[in-house]
């Protein structure tokens, strides 16, 4: 199970990787294993307001549906175009092609509560046992 | 809860590394590689399921005398012997309680193969509308069954037990020698490819397993692809498309159906005939690669007219696809609307198989 070491992550299974006051969203590598072949990325817009642990985006894979929630607070800034015609690009590199949007956080303080790489990587190791 | 079952396989697959999940009662691999990979596999190579979980009865039985002829809706006596049919079993009400094949072994001998949830229930039905001299054996626990799907299929089995396997035709089988036993090989299977199903006993699946691996151009595949596999060819699933709540006429199913012949639940199948069917199962296709699901709502505008029953992305065809029971006729064609919470998908009705550039 990889986990990126510059990402900050949900107990949800989101991660943001916050450079400043922006920041790249997506899910990680244990959610995309776990939903098994993406096949449809449902992106919010340029310019929605999102807020944190709420709805931000929708995730197809051939057995379910799931909500991808927001990690932080702020705008959309942009989305990952390339979803729409390769969804699996979630599967094949989720911390980096597979992102979904970029954000403008309009709260940094929200970073505290999420988990670090460390955090992350025992909540999971949790959730196996 | 119940104790899931384990089929034969199970330790094979857990060792194998796929991901395991309850079905039918059974805890049964959902998927190896993947739904997508296994799924194309299959259409392009060959794959094998574990589909032990499944129900077999043996009869010896004279299909008039013993009441069998009258438990199905289609008649099983001008069967020849080696052949299979696809048929259903109803009950007083015309609901059907489960779909499944019937094999003609001897003039007299018949080996059954029903659904893992429907097993004892079925059961339960042919002991008490069978009468006379006959003998029934559920060999369910006893009797494993391999699937072996794709276009290379025949000549993996060739490979296996010899050239006879190149004289079956779809829905006939042969018995094939193999390790001190005789297996039943039928061209016959749930994806829509040129396949086989074979049926051996629960001590030698494995050994068949790690035989047809032995096949670079064999996989595994689990219960997630042979769903979007059958959902393309709009094979319906008991216990989604088919319930005993509706009938094979609402399934559209007619053509499974002879009215010309005596069946239980016959009665109420010619009251619906008279009165108009209540529902009718469509299928449909969206337009995007967004999946209808089990569940959902199907509405004509705002007006809501069924439900979907058996919803997927279509790996063949990159969109999503359904099927569901809508309470209105409705053409082939037409643009309805499935919907769930927020998520709107729009369809159209579409006839079956929703893909058809199979090798079957």
């Amino acid at each position: 199970m990889e986990i990126s070491k510059d990402c900050l992550y949900t107990k949800e299974h989101e991660w943001a990787r916050v450079e400043g006051k922006i920041a790249h969203v997506g899910i990680t590598d244990y959610a995309q294993s776990s939903l098994g072949d993406i096949t449809f990325v449902g992106l919010p817009k340029v310019g929605d307001a999102i807020k944190q642990t709420e709805f931000s985006a929708t995730v197809e894979s051939v057995k379910a549906a799931s909500d991808v929630y927001a990690p932080l607070s702020g705008k959309v800034t942009g989305v990952n175009k390339e979803l729409a015609a390769h969804p699996e690009l979630v599967n094949k590199s989720p911390y980096d092609k597979g992102y979904f949007f970029v954000m403008e956080i309009s709260d940094l303080a929200e970073k505290s509560k999420l988990m670090d790489e460390a955090a992350y990587k025992t909540y999971v190791e949790g959730l196996s046992k | 809860m119940e104790q899931l079952k384990k089929t034969p396989l199970y330790d094979t697959h857990v060792a194998m590394g796929a991901k395991m999940a309850p079905f039918g009662g059974w805890l049964m691999p959902i998927q190896y590689d993947g739904i997508l990979t296994e799924h194309a596999h299959t259409r392009s190579e060959v794959s094998v399921f574990d589909i032990c979980h499944m129900g077999e009865f043996l009869l010896e039985a004279d299909p008039i005398a013993s009441g069998l002829d009258r438990i199905v809706t289609q008649n099983i006596i001008s069967m020849p012997i080696g052949s299979g049919r696809y048929r259903f079993i109803l009950n007083e009400t015309g609901g059907i309680m489960d779909d499944l094949i019937v094999y003609r072994i001897k003039d007299k001998s018949w080996m059954i193969v029903v659904n893992a949830a429907t097993i004892a229930a079925d059961e339960k039905h042919f002991l008490k509308n069978m009468a006379g001299e006959y003998s029934f054996e559920n060999v369910s626990d006893s009797l494993g069954k391999l699937d072996i799907q794709g276009p290379k299929s025949e000549e993996v089995l060739v490979k296996i037990f010899g050239d006879g396997v190149m004289d079956l035709k779809y829905y006939t089988f042969k018995e094939f020698p193999l390790w001190g036993e005789r297996l039943i090989v039928s061209r016959t299977g749930y994806t829509g490819e040129l396949g086989y199903e074979v049926y051996i006993s629960g001590g030698q699946v494995v050994k068949l397993w790690k035989l047809l691996l032995e096949n670079a151009r064999v996989k595994p595949a689990g219960l997630g692809s042979r769903d979007t596999l059958r959902l393309e060819m709009g094979y319906p699933l008991y216990g989604q498309d088919l319930d005993t709540a509706h009938t094979p006429l609402e399934a559209s199913f007619d053509k499974f159906v002879d009215l010309s012949k005596d069946f239980i639940g016959k009665g109420a199948i010619l009251e619906e005939n008279k009165n108009g069917l209540k529902e009718r199962l469509i299928s449909f296709k969206a337009e995007t690669r967004r999946s209808p699901r089990h569940g959902f709502g199907i509405f004509a505008g705002d007006r809501r007219i069924g439900t979907v029953t058996s919803g997927s992305f279509s790996p063949s065809l990159s969109v999503g696809i359904g099927m569901g029971y809508v309470s209105e006729k409705i053409e082939v064609g037409a643009r309805l609307l499935v919907k769930e919470g927020v998520t709107e998908i729009p369809v159209t009705v579409v006839k079956k198989p929703f893909y058809n550039k199979t090798s079957l």
